[in-house]
């Protein structure tokens, strides 16, 4: 972790003040069923901290102050245990995020394959650099480290959904698209990609019944799986398919 | 060429639907394997494991078998079992697609796990930055629920297991089995001392066995077709197959799923080659940005833990980045140093420091401001932290430095007065750079 925290000169970390507002009355009293759902979950309430800082962002956007303190309510910690969970983790924003999180991957791998000209294409064209939101509130832009789909590099990954072998102008005109309120649709994931409010409620654990949504699995997932059927290949004990040979011209 | 592929875990994906428990279940003997293992004496089954040779595919490949039998003897009390689905090790990219394809296998797979180690609930840690991976593992958990596959008295047996899959919320140093634990009971994800192991004081200090995404996922098969039919795969000391997932610069990177021993000359054949013939294979890693580069003189290395390690690196992950000779070694270096700076969890000091330190030295090297002493100190500092620090990381973080400065010294010493990007044109690298090329 490079930075802890939004730090002040003198250390201290910052949580502006609207965001210790105290929630609506209705609003609190969702949080407060909601989050007994997760406690729930777990043998030792304490687990169920994650999801709830998931599901404080889901509310709000961000961990808010206000957010903080019914957690440590709730599980009875301390707020400073809280902030100390909350300031560890990348996903927890410290200051309102954007309605759609756009990460360009730039770990070797990626950056080499073409992330670092479309993260210097993105970041250029929306004037924005690392964890930083533009001013109409839709995108917030980040750096990301590697999110488990080289063979689809460079990745592009909006609100937690994958967009593969993505190319400055595809991006560019990803971020166009989302800022004009279209909907856009991930290579492997659902058929339009969430809010980050809602995003965050599903990553709290709450289905939100998507699943059947999208492809099962991307091309490259699947070569070695088409390249053993038109040759033939088999696990033993597997009846052998018939070869057939026109799966890659 | 002589291995052949060896779709198991693959083989459905891309079908439609095949992450549903119906595709699962019509097309790979579903949930049979959990059926015959719950008419049999549980220490059986820890045996067959053992008998398998199945070693763990999360990357440090510890015999699954010999870990479950560690579990002390049952007292009455919780114990639990953890899937390492946190998936961030740079180039890694299995686990990920297995669950979004074929989420099922890994739920059986726990629930077999579950039984043999007397686990009444077992938890799924998915790294959070996967949103459509956690619907596809909620979903197949609340249809294995439906048919009866999990939750009480499972197909009459009388074992209760309930299942839990919590998303993270971005970390790779969660990835670390005893960080995972402190992450999931809701800390900040920093490693704990071993001794005690997880096997003794794991989940809320009680016995748990920790296994990766895959080892979970070749359980089913095991169970339903026996040990000898996944030791017929495989090498004497790394039986079985696993996904190999080829990165970079081949012609159509991806999942290869095959026996351990594969070549990596092998699987490059087998994804057609190169992307460009015209640029030769530069560097390449076995198993993950932590395990050492390997070059063009270890193409046929036989990729099994042993054959590896003999060779100066680790299997790993199976995590094959390739990098054809565009590519700068000292800004691929760099860039990974980046990482490990980024995700040290800042617990010890060699660790925390000596990344920061090392990011710097390299960002001037990649500049081409190197100092002239620069190569001695990333050699001291790697010493420094190897072995020295609290957790593998910081020992990953130094393998990309050291085994690319054994083979590429040059490059190093060139940064000493040239920028990298002068060297190597990152144009050069890209795929649409290489695709204009191509169509110009
Ligand atoms: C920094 C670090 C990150 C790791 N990340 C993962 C991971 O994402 N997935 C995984 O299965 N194992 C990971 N491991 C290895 C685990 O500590 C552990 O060995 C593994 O989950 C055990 O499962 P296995 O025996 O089935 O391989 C990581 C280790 C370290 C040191
Ligand atoms: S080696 Fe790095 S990641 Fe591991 S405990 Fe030390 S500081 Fe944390």
């Amino acid at each position: 972790m490079a930075q802890f925290g939004e730090q002040t000169a003198s250390g201290h970390l910052h949580v502006s003040p609207e965001s210790k507002a105290p929630y609506d009355a209705d609003v609190l009293a969702q949080l407060r069923a909601d989050a007994e759902t997760i406690i729930a979950r777990y043998p030792v309430p304490r687990s169920a901290l994650l999801p709830m800082l998931h599901l404080v962002q889901s509310v709000d956007g961000y961990i808010t102050g206000r957010g903080i303190a019914v957690c440590a309510e709730m599980l009875d910690l301390t707020l400073a245990e809280v902030s100390a969970v909350a300031t560890f983790y990348t996903q927890y924003k410290r200051h309102p995020n954007g309605e759609y999180t756009v990460g360009v991957c730039t770990n070797t791998l990626c950056a080499i394959m073409g992330g670092d000209e479309i993260w210097q294409s993105v970041s250029e064209h929306l004037g924005i650099g690392h964890d930083e939101t533009t001013a109409d509130g839709k995108i917030t832009l980040e750096r990301i480290e590697c999110n488990a789909a080289c063979d689809y590099a460079p990745v592009v990954m909006t609100n937690w959904e994958f967009f593969d072998n993505q190319t400055p102008e595809s991006t560019v005109q990803l971020v166009d698209d989302l800022r004009a309120g279209k909907d856009v649709t991930p290579t492997r994931g659902p058929n339009k990609v969430c809010t980050f409010k809602q995003t965050s409620r599903l990553l709290a654990g709450f289905n939100d019944g998507l699943a059947d949504e999208g492809v099962s699995a991307g091309p490259a997932s699947t070569e070695g799986t088409r390249l053993a059927r038109a040759k033939g290949w088999v696990a033993p004990g597997d009846d052998a398919p018939q070869a057939n040979e026109e799966v890659h011209p | 060429m002589s291995t052949t592929l060896t779709p198991i875990l693959t083989k459905t994906w891309g079908e439609d639907r095949s992450w549903t428990l119906e595709s699962y279940e019509r097309t790979q003997q579903g949930y049979q394997g959990l059926r015959a293992a719950l008419g049999r004496e549980r220490d059986d089954l820890v045996q067959a494991l053992k008998d398998s040779g199945l070693r763990g595919r999360g990357g440090a490949g510890f015999p699954t078998g010999m870990k479950w039998g560690f579990l002390p003897p049952d007292d009455g009390k919780p114990r639990y079992l953890v899937v390492n689905a946190d998936e961030s090790e740079p180039g890694t990219c299995k686990d990920i697609p297995l669950m979004m394809a074929n989420p099922q296998v890994l739920i059986e797979g726990v629930a077999i796990t579950s039984f043999a180690i007397r686990c009444n609930h077992a938890f799924i840690y998915l790294r959070g930055e996967v949103a459509h991976v956690y619907r596809r593992l909620l979903r197949a958990v609340e249809e294995a629920y439906a048919a009866g596959h999990l939750g009480k008295n499972i197909h009459g047996s009388g074992f209760d297991l309930d299942v839990t899959v919590h998303a993270g919320a971005g970390a790779y140093i969660c990835g670390e089995e005893t960080a995972l634990l402190d992450s999931l009971e809701g800390r900040r994800g920093q490693p704990r001392l071993k001794p005690p192991f997880p096997a003794v004081a794991g989940l809320y200090s009680r016995p748990t066995v920790v296994n990766n995404v895959e080892s979970i996922a070749s359980v089913p098969g095991i169970a339903l077709h026996g040990a000898d039919w996944f030791g017929s795969m495989g090498t004497e000391k790394s039986k079985g197959f696993g996904i190999f997932s080829l990165s970079g610069h081949v012609k159509r990177p991806g999942q290869y799923e095959a026996p351990m021993g594969i070549t990596l000359r092998e699987l490059i054949d087998m994804a057609g080659g190169m992307r460009d013939p015209e640029k030769a294979l530069k560097f390449w890693t076995p198993g993950g940005s932590s395990t050492p580069i390997f070059t063009a003189e270890h193409l046929d290395v036989p990729l099994d833990f042993d054959s590896v390690a003999s060779a100066g690196s680790m299997l790993g992950t199976r995590a094959l980045q390739i990098f054809d000779e565009t590519v700068s070694v000292v800004r691929a270096v760099s860039r990974w140093t980046d990482f490990y700076m980024h995700e040290s969890c800042g617990k010890c000091t060699p660790c925390r420091e000596g990344t920061w330190w090392l990011s710097q030295i390299l960002h001037r090297i990649e500049a081409g401001q190197g100092l002239q002493e620069d190569i001695d100190k990333l050699l001291d500092i790697c010493d420094n932290i190897l072995g020295r620090a609290f957790c593998a990381l910081g020992d990953g973080a130094t393998s990309p430095i050291t085994s690319a400065i054994q083979y590429f010294r040059e490059e190093f010493e060139a940064g000493m007065h040239t920028p990298a990007a002068e060297l190597f044109p990152p144009a050069a690298s890209t795929l649409f750079g290489s695709k204009e090329s191509v169509s110009a």
